[in-house]
C-alpha cells in the first residue's frame, strides 16, 4: 500500500513539473536574454540573469528597441497596444449587453433575423475577409487611426450570446416587481440587469483585454506609420528574419514588456477569468 | 427561446441593437459579400476594369500547385497542433485534479501561454532555436542533430508546430480540468470500491464523461490551428523557407495583399469561409447534445 501510495503521488508531480518546465522555459530564456549585452548572447546564454536589465529596458522603453530598422520607443507601442486593448474590451461589452438586452426583453418584429445577423459574425473572421475589410476600412479613411484598429473589431457574436444566456436565467417575478413598482427598460437595466451581470462583465473584460491586446492580422492591416504600430506588430518587425544582426537583447526585453500586461490580468483575475472562458465557450 | 414577462416599447430595441448591427453590416456582411463577388470576377492588369468570369478564379486557385500544396500543408499542421495542443493538456488536467493542494502556484505557470500572442510564442521559440544565438539549438548543435529553420522546411514547420501548440495548451488545460472537476467523486469512488483501477477508471467513467468537452476542444483547436496561427507564421517563417510553412489564411492574405490578385485571394477567402461555417456548424451542434446531456 506504502508504494501504491508513492506512485500515485510521485507520477503526478514529475508530470507537473515537467509540464511547467516546457511552459516556463521559453519565457525563463526571454527574461535572461532581457538581461544580457548582445556580446554575451551571441557567445553562449547563461542560465542566470546578467546585470544589464535596466539599461536593456531604459533603452527598448525610451529610447529605441533596434537599430535595425526605424522603431519608435516601446512605451508608445504599448500604449497603442493598451488603447486598442481597452477600447475593444470595453466597446465589444457595452454593445454586446445592451443588444443582449434588446433580444432578451422586448419583442418587436426583426427581432429573431437581427439576432442571427449578430451570430453569424462568429463564421466572419478577419481572415475570411481580408481584402474587402481592407478596403472598406481605406474608404472610410480609418488607416492609421485608433478607430479604424478598435470599431471593426467591437462587434462580437460570444459577448452577445454570454449575456443573452445570462438574462434569460433572471427570474420573471424580477421583471414583474419592477414594472409594477413603475421601472421602466431603461431603470430595470440600471439597477438591476447591470449589477447583477458584474461578474460575467469581469470575466469577460479579461478575455476581451487579452484578445485585444494580442491582435495581429488586423493591425498588421489597417496601419502602416511606425507611430500606430502595437507592441506585438513592433516587435515581429524588429526581429526581420532573426538573423544574427537583431539586438536580441533590447528586443527580449520589448518581448517581456509585451507579455507583461495580459500576463497580469490573466493571473490577478485569474478566478473570474477562468470561470468566464469556460461560459463563454459554452 | 424567451422570456414571458418582457418590456412593451417601439423604438428602444431598435436602438439598443443599433450599434452591434452597424458594426455588423459594414465592417462583417458587406466585406463577406464583397468576397464573394470578388471571387467572380477577374480585373485587368492595371486594375482599372473587371470583368464578371463566374468561377474561373476558384478553377485557377483549385489546380494551382501552390495552393493544393498549401492545403496539404495547412492539413498536417492543423492535426500536429490540435493533437500537440489537446494530448499534454489533458495529461497536465488528470494530474493537476489528481493533486488536492500544493499546485495553486504550478496551475497558474501553466496557465500564463494563454495571455501570450500567438505571434509572440512565435517569438520566443524562434529565438530558443535560432541558429547562432538559441539555447537549444545551441545543445541541439553539441549533440550533433543538424538544425537550420531558415533554411531546411521541416525545421521550419516543426518550430512553427511547437510554437503554435505551446500557446494552446493552456486553453485546454483549463477546459479539461473543468471537466474534471466537474465529474461527480461518488461515480469514481463507486467504481473505486468495485475494484477498479485508476487506469480503468480513466477509459471507463473520466474519458466517456469528458468527450464531449474532448470533441469541442478539436474544433476549436483545428480553427485555432487554420486561423489565429497566421501571426505565429507571419512572425517565425513568413512562410518560408521556400514556402515550406506557407498555410491557407498565410496565401489568402499573401496574394490579396502582397501580390494584390484580388480575385484570387478572395476565392480563397470564400473556400476558407467555408470551412469555418463547416466547423462552427459542428461545434454548435455538439452544444445543442450537450443541453440535452
Amino acid at each position: 500500500m506504502q508504494t501504491m501510495n508513492d506512485r500515485t503521488q510521485w507520477v503526478p508531480i514529475l508530470i507537473i513539473t515537467l509540464g511547467v518546465a516546457i511552459t516556463a522555459f521559453p519565457l525563463w530564456i526571454t527574461f535572461v536574454a532581457s538581461t544580457l549585452t548582445n556580446r554575451m548572447i551571441a557567445q553562449g546564454m547563461p542560465v542566470l540573469p546578467g546585470d544589464q536589465m535596466i539599461p536593456n529596458y531604459m533603452q527598448a522603453l525610451f529610447d529605441s528597441a533596434t537599430t535595425r530598422i526605424v522603431s519608435p520607443p516601446v512605451w508608445s507601442m504599448m500604449w497603442n497596444s493598451f488603447i486598442m486593448a481597452m477600447v475593444i474590451a470595453v466597446g465589444k461589452i457595452a454593445i454586446s449587453i445592451i443588444s443582449a438586452y434588446a433580444v432578451v426583453f422586448f419583442s418587436f418584429p426583426g427581432r429573431m433575423l437581427f439576432f442571427w445577423m449578430i451570430f453569424i459574425t462568429l463564421m466572419l473572421p478577419v481572415e475570411v475577409r481580408i481584402v474587402p475589410t481592407y478596403q472598406v476600412v481605406a474608404d472610410l479613411g480609418m488607416l492609421n487611426t485608433y478607430a479604424g484598429l478598435t470599431i471593426p473589431l467591437i462587434a462580437s457574436a460570444t459577448a452577445t450570446l454570454l449575456f443573452r444566456q445570462f438574462f434569460l436565467t433572471i427570474p420573471d417575478e424580477l421583471v414583474e416587481a419592477a414594472k409594477i413598482d413603475g421601472a421602466g427598460p431603461i431603470r430595470f437595466f440600471r439597477d438591476v440587469v447591470l449589477p447583477l451581470s458584474a461578474t460575467n462583465i469581469a470575466a469577460l473584460f479579461v478575455i476581451l483585454f487579452i484578445y485585444g491586446w494580442n491582435q495581429y492580422l488586423w493591425p498588421l492591416l489597417i496601419t502602416t506609420t511606425a507611430s500606430m504600430s502595437t507592441i506585438v506588430i513592433g516587435i515581429t518587425q524588429m526581429i526581420g528574419s532573426g538573423d544574427a544582426m537583431t539586438d536580441w537583447n533590447t528586443v527580449m526585453a520589448t518581448t517581456v514588456l509585451a507579455i507583461l500586461p495580459p500576463m497580469l490580468v490573466v493571473i490577478v483575475m485569474q478566478r473570474w477569468f477562468v470561470k468566464g472562458l469556460v461560459d463563454t465557450e459554452k | 427561446m424567451r422570456r414571458r414577462v418582457i418590456f412593451e416599447h417601439k423604438l428602444l430595441p431598435y436602438l439598443l441593437l443599433a450599434p452591434q448591427l452597424a458594426i455588423t453590416a459594414v465592417f462583417f456582411l458587406y466585406p463577406a459579400a464583397m468576397a464573394m463577388w470578388m471571387s467572380l470576377l477577374r480585373e485587368d492588369m492595371f486594375g482599372l476594369s473587371s470583368e464578371f468570369v463566374w468561377f474561373e478564379n476558384y478553377e485557377i486557385v483549385l489546380s494551382d500547385p501552390n495552393y493544393v500544396a498549401a492545403l496539404q500543408r495547412t492539413a498536417v499542421f492543423s492535426v500536429s497542433v490540435a493533437l500537440l495542443a489537446l494530448l499534454p493538456a489533458l495529461l497536465l488536467a488528470v494530474m493537476v485534479d489528481k493533486m488536492i493542494k500544493g499546485v495553486t502556484a504550478m496551475r497558474t505557470i501553466l496557465i500564463i501561454p494563454y495571455a501570450i500572442a500567438p505571434a509572440i510564442a512565435g517569438v520566443l521559440w524562434l529565438f530558443m532555436f535560432n541558429p547562432s544565438v538559441g539555447t537549444v539549438s545551441g545543445v541541439m548543435r553539441s549533440l550533433g542533430i543538424p538544425w537550420n529553420p531558415t533554411l531546411n522546411g521541416t525545421h521550419a514547420m516543426i518550430l512553427v508546430i511547437l510554437a503554435s501548440a505551446w500557446k494552446q495548451i493552456s486553453y485546454n488545460f483549463l477546459f479539461f480540468l473543468a471537466g474534471l472537476q466537474a465529474i461527480p467523486k461518488s461515480l469514481l469512488e463507486a467504481a473505486a470500491i468495485d475494484g477498479a483501477g485508476s487506469t480503468r477508471r480513466f477509459w471507463t467513467i473520466v474519458f466517456p464523461l469528458l468527450s464531449p468537452i474532448t470533441f469541442f476542444l478539436v474544433t476549436v483547436n483545428i480553427v485555432y490551428a487554420f486561423f489565429d496561427t497566421f501571426g505565429v507564421i507571419h512572425a517565425v517563417t513568413q512562410g518560408g523557407p521556400a514556402r515550406a510553412t506557407e498555410v491557407l489564411v498565410y496565401k489568402a492574405w499573401y496574394d490579396g495583399i502582397i501580390a494584390t490578385d484580388f480575385g484570387r485571394s478572395a476565392a480563397q477567402s470564400v473556400i476558407l469561409m467555408v470551412v469555418v461555417i463547416g466547423l462552427t456548424a459542428i461545434q454548435f451542434r455538439y452544444i445543442d447534445r450537450k443541453v440535452t446531456y
